[in-house]
């Protein structure tokens, strides 16, 4: 591209790469932040003396957890509810996508099937009917009401439905003139192509299952079936600001063991940061596919 | 070439689907009925008395349900216009950014607090802004004193309008970049020839290009405006806040579940869904008119 690099047009430049790496930062610094108040020594952390290098650097938070039983059960609540959950949403998912892709002749009736899972999208019940329903299921601290409770993704088969819909037909009929029935070409030819966007619902459902909190608090009735984020969610004390002065608010957060919370926060974040780096290279195309088309 | 005894094969395969549907997201939508009971959990559902619309009556009646309304609608728009123009200004700039091998890193980057939870993310936020945190120290370096953030009534909302486009603008730009990637660089470059500086290609060029995906995205946005987003304020807020931070969900929470006016809290929880229908339904429409989209 033809391009006049002008005084001006070298100063745009330098600014805008300068202010997007500030951006940058400031989407890391918390994280950078939480983790230096984990490995920093207690009474610095109370002081309010650490900001973004740690005082007295230090692993006893993290050697504190280990024998933290409760933090465990809570993290084997989350790995057993984001494996089944992702296992069953992508199998119902992608079964319930590949025909909802077919043409009316196809499948008949195939629009009001869409038109019901569209008004399930838009419309619910509110919390309120949806908590009673599932207590009267009887899947209060069950696993199994952390994995369904929260009903089909609907959003994500409607992104795989119009992918699927971008396949060619000419792909299904070689497939069954080869004598592959639906089943067949539905898993060996729909799936295998469609990588980018199951990657995507994967991310999708994974971190969803894994950073739900709410459920796992009106769903459960003892802390040892709180998944992660309830168990963190219910260490950071709900401070009564509206009778306390500063002084006051100062002392009471002083009486928390702030770095090993922060080291627990910390670690709930690893699953995260450790498969997004995986999928999100597929995710860009995913959720582009999905949410413009023509 | 497709026989009819593939449909039953089609039936199978989506009966999971649309039976965890019914379970989970059919049969509580009977249980809008409270809303126009007298609800009793022992009574249940069939024998609890009809009381018709007395709960809507009661409900217009209090004056704290009128601004938990408000709240609602001024932190969700609030969200919608940060939500539309910050990650619109982030991709502008990472798309002219010249340094093309930045491009990658800065966005893989800001994306990250997108799919960390509000618990997480609520709680570095508190601790950031807290007594003793960070931004209490960097003030106190020019003498101000210690400000308790999150127990202002008069900060709460843009504290929590500034950290929901925080948590969201590197996902958000994500369509917008998608949208500035597919401009024909030909135009561009015959109006760099013409001798159009780098504004009037921004204005003349860019801007028309995305005007689709901006005014399909904000008309989406309509149907959120009862959206405030619950897992953020339910992990922000404290009672000291409740007049300008309380938002419906949370309000329904509390009332339903908290301090069981089961009947109360479904009939404005009800309210909130059919408002939220209508207005969806409304953009879907609009959308489906100024910009050909359809939602399959």
């Amino acid at each position: 591209m033809v391009e006049h690099k002008s005084f001006g047009a070298r100063l745009f430049n330098g600014v805008n790469a300068t202010l997007l790496i500030l951006i940058t930062l400031l989407c890391l610094t918390p994280l950078w932040y939480i983790l230096m108040i984990s490995v920093s020594d207690k009474a610095a952390v109370n002081a309010g003396a650490v900001t973004f290098w740690p005082i007295g650097f230090n692993l006893l938070s993290y050697q504190k957890i280990v024998s933290e039983v409760a933090f465990f059960t809570s993290f084997w609540v989350s790995v057993k509810r984001v494996v089944l959950g992702t296992a069953v949403s992508l199998a119902a998912i992608l079964m319930m996508a590949y025909p909802l892709s077919k043409t009316s002749k196809q499948l008949p009736h195939r629009n009001a099937y869409m038109w019901v899972l569209v008004f399930c999208m838009l419309f619910n019940g509110g919390t309120i009917p949806w908590y009673l329903v599932i207590r009267g299921y009887g899947l209060i601290d069950s696993i199994w009401g952390l994995v369904l409770a929260g009903s089909l993704p609907i959003f994500n088969v409607i992104l795989v439905v119009n992918f699927f819909r971008n396949i060619p037909g000419a792909l299904e009929e070689a497939a069954y003139v080869d004598g592959a029935g639906p089943w067949r070409t539905f898993i060996q030819i729909f799936i295998p192509i469609s990588a980018p966007v199951v990657a995507t619902i994967s991310l999708f459902t994974i971190v969803g299952y894994w950073n739900e909190f709410f459920q796992g608090l009106v769903l459960s009735t003892k802390q040892s079936n709180y998944p992660l984020q309830t168990y963190i969610q219910q260490l950071v004390v709900n401070l009564n600001l509206s009778t306390l002065d500063t002084e006051q608010i100062k002392q009471i957060s002083q009486l928390n063991n702030r770095s090993l919370n922060a080291a627990k926060i910390f670690i709930a974040m690893i699953p995260v940061l450790v498969i997004y780096p995986f999928l999100q290279k597929y995710f860009i195309t995913g959720i582009t596919l999905g949410s413009v088309k023509e | 070439m497709y026989s009819k005894k593939n449909i039953k094969h089609y039936w199978l395969m989506m009966a999971p689907g649309y039976i965890w549907l019914t379970l989970f997201s059919i049969v509580p939508m009977f249980g809008i009925v409270m809303a126009f009971q007298d609800f009793n959990p022992a009574l249940g559902i069939f024998k609890s008395p009809w009381i018709g619309l007395e709960n809507f009556r009661y409900m217009f009646s209090m004056d704290d349900i009128t601004q938990v309304f408000i709240n609602t609608i001024v932190i969700a728009v609030g969200k919608l216009i940060g939500n539309l123009i910050i990650p619109l200004i982030f991709a502008l700039m990472l798309h002219e950014l010249t340094i093309k091998k930045l491009v990658r890193p800065i966005q893989t980057l800001v994306y990250l607090p997108y799919f960390l939870s509000w618990v997480i993310l609520g709680s570095i936020v508190l601790n950031i802004f807290g007594v003793d945190g960070p931004v209490n120290s960097l003030l106190s370096v020019f003498g101000v004193e210690p400000i308790v953030f999150f127990g202002r009534e008069d900060l709460f909302r843009p504290l929590v309008i500034g950290s929901d486009i925080w948590k969201g603008f590197g996902y958000n730009a994500v369509i917008y970049l998608a949208a500035l990637t597919s401009i024909d660089p030909s135009l561009h470059e015959a109006a760099a020839i013409d001798g159009a500086g780098r504004f009037k290609r921004l204005i003349h060029i860019t801007l028309p290009g995305i005007k689709t995906t901006v005014i399909l995205l904000a008309i989406l946005s309509l149907g959120n405006v009862l959206n405030a987003g619950f897992d953020q304020i339910y992990n922000l807020y404290n009672p000291l806040v409740y007049s300008t931070g309380d938002i419906i969900d949370t309000w329904v929470y509390r009332a339903g579940l908290v301090e069981l006016q089961f009947s109360l809290a479904t009939a404005v929880g009800l309210l909130k869904s059919v408002v939220s229908f209508i207005l969806i339904v409304t953009s879907y429409a609009l959308a489906d008119k100024f910009t050909g989209y359809k939602i399959f």
